[in-house]
């Protein structure tokens, strides 16, 4: 017996948030536990549903699964939004991992001193238009396609309008010189799974709050 | 036309090292191309070959391939290391997450100043012994096979004795609680490819130095301190 995949995560996006639109966008629905003491925290440790004592963690088909990287795979795997060949998920693969770097810097933004912030949203800045956006301009520049692989909805456009989303929380106007990805983000955010997911009332979560940042903090605290 | 494997990256471990291991495990032979100069940098970046400008960058049948674990996943799947279903590749994702993450805080080190270097060694000691080699002793000693995962080598036991011999340079002992990662080690270290990666002559690459370190910072103008974890 299956049953919904159950996410056992802080009640926000953190390292948990790019599975949730994975799951929405394959339209599967999710059960979640939320972590808000420390007392929560070191029961599941004493219990040994976490591998390596860190969340995420996602109970589906019998597994419990950590490691953000090795759920989304499964994920993407399960749901057929993997490619269709080793090239097409080696494409994927690329993709995403360079989407991740981007969302990596974004992920530990609210946790930085507050003298470092705008030199960190700076950093933002410059990757995005600099490094990360050029490249998916210039993919579906070049093959002219709704998808940036093979022609089909996959993994790496959920990653995709994940990131340009939060991103433009911090930098509105981040797309102005990316006209291919403004038509992206429309085409995405419209799709029906996605566009649900972006509705109020989804499991979407909001951008970080000190509410956020404070509970984290507590249940790391050693 | 498949042609030639070739890996673009320092002449140093890295994030190369991972990959130079599973193609070495898979029996695959590679060129390498070190980068040495900043100008040779620069004109790979204007070669537009590094997709994100980064290394590593491996070129393999036809692709240019960049972010490490975007290769290694390729390397994985196409010689036969990635488990034979779903399930099996998220065991393998799951264990290879976690030696990443341990080799991950060795990566740093190199980087480090002399005082942070203590500090360092002894926080990938601790992690080690306490949050990641218990983990694949239990593995191994519940199914009591060869392999961490369905009775087959994959890429989970490459990366686990890469991750082993790596916190060994750092604790020569770090195994002295762990008698089934002993036997592992013993193990998949005299698989032929394996064994062939181990002895002196292979591309393996050595402990990094502060030669290596030097020519890293030199190449990507990477001049910023380093913290310890």
């Amino acid at each position: 017996m299956s049953g919904k995949p159950r996410l056992t995560y802080f009640n926000g996006r953190g390292r948990m948030e790019a599975i949730r639109w994975l799951l929405a966008a394959a339209g599967v629905e999710f059960e979640e536990i939320f972590l808000e003491t420390k007392e929560q925290y070191e029961k599941i440790i004493k219990d040994g549903v976490l591998m390596f004592q860190q969340v995420p963690l996602v109970e589906m088909d019998g597994m419990k699964m950590v490691q953000t990287r090795a759920i989304l795979s499964y994920i993407a795997g399960k749901y057929n939004l993997y490619g269709k060949d080793f090239k097409e998920r080696a494409l994927i693969d690329m993709y995403v991992e360079g989407i991740s770097d981007l969302m990596q810097m974004i992920l530990i933004f609210p946790f930085s001193p507050p003298e470092a912030k705008e030199k960190n949203l700076d950093s933002v800045k410059e990757r995005a238009t600099n490094r990360y956006f050029p490249v998916f301009e210039k993919v579906l520049k070049q093959h002219g396609q709704d998808f940036l692989v093979g022609n089909k909805f996959s993994w790496a456009d959920v990653q995709l309008i994940e990131t340009i989303l939060a991103v433009e929380e911090k930098i509105p106007a981040v797309l102005s010189g990316f006209p291919q990805l403004q038509a992206f983000k429309i085409r995405m955010s419209n799709m029906p799974t996605i566009k649900k997911f972006l509705q109020p009332g989804s499991p979407r979560k909001p951008p970080p709050d000190e509410h956020y940042i404070e509970t984290v903090l507590k249940i790391f605290k050693k | 036309m498949a042609g030639k494997t070739k890996l673009y990256y320092f002449d140093g471990r890295g994030k190369m090292e991972s990959i130079r291991w599973l193609l070495a495990a898979a029996g695959v032979e590679f060129e390498e191309e070190f980068l040495e100069t900043r100008e040779q940098y620069e004109k790979l970046l204007q070669s537009g070959y590094l997709l994100f400008q980064q290394v590593p960058m491996v070129e393999i049948d036809g692709m240019k391939m960049v972010q490490t674990r975007a290769i290694l996943n390729y390397i994985a799947a196409k010689y036969n290391l990635y488990g034979k279903d779903l399930k099996e590749r998220a065991l393998i994702d799951m264990y290879v997450g976690g030696t990443e993450d341990l080799m991950g805080f060795i990566l740093l080190f190199p980087f480090l100043s002399a005082e942070d270097k203590e500090k360092q060694r002894a926080f990938i000691v601790q992690k080690a012994t306490s949050r990641y080699f218990p983990v694949y002793e239990k593995i191994l000693k519940d199914h009591g096979q060869d392999f961490l995962v369905g009775n087959n080598f994959s890429w989970a036991d490459v990366h686990l004795l890469e991750a082993i011999l790596m916190v060994e340079e750092k604790k020569s002992d770090v195994l002295s609680g762990f008698p089934r990662l002993q036997a592992f080690k013993a193990r998949i270290s005299s698989i032929p490819t394996i064994k062939k990666f181990l002895e002196p002559g292979s591309q393996r690459k050595p402990v990094p130095d502060d030669k290596y370190v030097e020519t890293v910072r030199r190449v990507l103008r990477m001049y910023h301190d380093v913290k310890a974890n």
